[in-house]
């Protein structure tokens, strides 16, 4: 697959900005952060919810437990793709129960991931309410879910591919959309 | 990437990257077996058939609460009440069980080589839960698992293998798989429960405790099987006892961190004395629950994704 960029999204100041916007957004709709927890999803809703604590502490001068999810075990298409994907560790070092979860992730497309994030996070216990935090939402929902935090909405086709890079794991930010030119 | 074949049939033929991701597998896992709703969706709909001609409780058991916590149905049939006793061969068992719709057949059976045959007129998934004195790669799987995670890793370790070489399936899979992780292993025993050239697979022999265990890393005692006394190889229980019994201080011999492993069950006073068995060293509880988890990791990773060995390409 030889992915060609055709058009950038966010740049790493309109990440940054977006970022600060959803940190308020998650104060206000929360008003505070009690019992407020980020839950970022393998791998690059993990440095987005680090991203958004640090946000929060500098806003509000409070510590959120950020965990780490992943999915892998709770995917539904386990039985269609020929190879089994890798498992890494899920890693919530709390419990969930009565804690306003924020759901992190990169990028909300068919809401796949996100069902299987469900699942996995009412499989620790029963908390109080989810919400989902993304970067950049596409369109082309599958399933009825939707975001209550969204950095970006972009209209795309499905034939492309959006894709985001953050500077903790691919030395740059910037979120783009790319065409498979293979 | 995954684990691409269709059988577990033992160490021999798996490599040091298969064997890595089927351990870095068993990690995640472990975190399920530990948490209040032990269950995760990803092989719902999937049946893993435990076929047992031997006695087992840890191992059965360790493989069916395997197969539920991943959702699998899983099924025991021991043998003793089934078809074999009216004389149904193993492959027309197996057959009929998988035209029944098993994706996974773990069968553990006297005869070795009995795992191999089967994987040959099966296209459902085929683990070797013991066969003969041949091989036991779950067991060997979850030993090494219990190593990498109390010492970090198994490469350079000294990792003494304690009582019935000759008859220990235990035994083979483990000095398979500890060599081609670059683990240094020794085996101890009376010269009439060594098998003869065992040396050819990589290991020092010792016919003395004391020199064997000597700054050892990891000490794993095998089950003295009581019944090898009738046939000779030893005198008595009591002489074995004394000569290769696992004692605090022998263990005192060992590095000061050393790690105790015994596969079970155990004969407290025999192969091990019961203070070591219950000392801080020893790890014994903790490996059958890493048992569980390693467990889960191969059923994923050969029944999890599609059916991989099926596919061309």
């Amino acid at each position: 697959m030889a992915l060609q960029e055709k058009a950038i999204i966010l740049d790493d100041n309109g990440i940054r900005r977006a970022l600060t916007r959803i940190a308020h957004e998650i104060i206000e709709k929360n008003k505070g952060v009690d019992n407020v927890v980020l839950i970022g999803i393998r791998r690059r809703g993990v440095p987005l919810a680090e991203r958004l604590a640090g946000k929060i502490r500098e806003i509000e001068g409070r510590e959120v437990p950020i965990g780490v999810l992943d999915i892998t075990l709770y995917r539904d298409d386990l039985t269609t793709i020929t190879h089994q994907p890798v498992i890494h560790k899920t890693e919530i070092p709390f419990a969930v129960d009565n804690k306003i979860i924020v759901l992190v992730d990169d990028v909300l497309f068919t809401g796949r991931t996100v069902r299987a994030a469900l699942d996995a996070i009412i499989d620790l216990g029963r908390p109080r309410a989810i919400q989902l935090a993304v970067l950049v939402d596409r369109g082309h929902r599958e399933l009825p879910i939707r975001a209550d935090y969204v950095g970006k909405n972009v209209p795309t086709s499905r034939k492309e591919i959006v894709s985001v890079y953050l500077a903790e794991l691919d030395k740059q930010d910037k979120a783009v959309i790319e065409v498979d030119t293979a | 990437m995954g684990l691409n074949r269709k059988d577990l049939l033992g160490m021999q033929d798996l490599t040091a990257e298969e064997i890595q991701l089927i351990l870095e597998t068993a990690e995640p896992m472990k975190d399920i077996i530990r948490r209040q709703i032990k269950k995760v969706p990803t092989l719902r709909g999937k049946v893993v058939i435990n076929l047992f001609y031997e006695p087992s409780t840890r191992t059965r058991t360790s493989f069916e609460l395997a197969g539920k916590y991943m959702s699998a149905d899983t099924i025991n049939i021991s043998t003793s009440t089934s078809s074999v006793v009216k004389g149904e061969t193993l492959q027309d068992t197996a057959k009929t069980l998988e035209v029944m719709g098993a994706d996974v057949v773990v069968i553990r059976h006297s005869a070795a080589g009995a795992p191999h045959i089967l994987s040959k007129h099966l296209s459902a998934s085929v683990i070797n839960a013991g066969d003969g004195f041949h091989e036991h790669p779950t067991q060997a799987l979850l030993d090494m698992f219990t190593i990498k995670e109390k010492k970090g890793r198994i490469a350079g370790l000294k990792v003494a293998i304690v009582g019935d070489i000759l008859h220990s399936r235990v035994a083979r899979s483990n000095i398979w798989g500890l060599a081609r992780m670059g683990a240094e292993v020794r085996v101890i025993g009376p010269a009439t429960l060594v098998p003869p050239e065992i040396e050819k697979l990589g290991v020092t022999i010792y016919t003395s405790v004391e020199e064997g265990v000597r700054d050892a890393d990891v000490i794993m005692v095998l089950r003295i099987q009581l019944e090898r006394q009738q046939k000779g190889l030893f005198p008595t229980i009591r002489e074995y006892a004394r000569l290769y019994g696992i004692t605090a201080e022998r263990v005192s011999l060992a590095r000061p961190d050393v790690m105790i492993m015994h596969p079970g069950p155990m004969n407290r006073g025999v192969e091990i004395a019961p203070e070591v068995a219950d000392s801080m060293q020893s790890v014994i509880n903790e490996q059958v629950t890493n048992g569980v988890a390693v467990r889960m990791a191969l059923l994923y990773l050969l029944a999890g994704g599609g059916n991989p060995h099926e596919t061309v390409g």
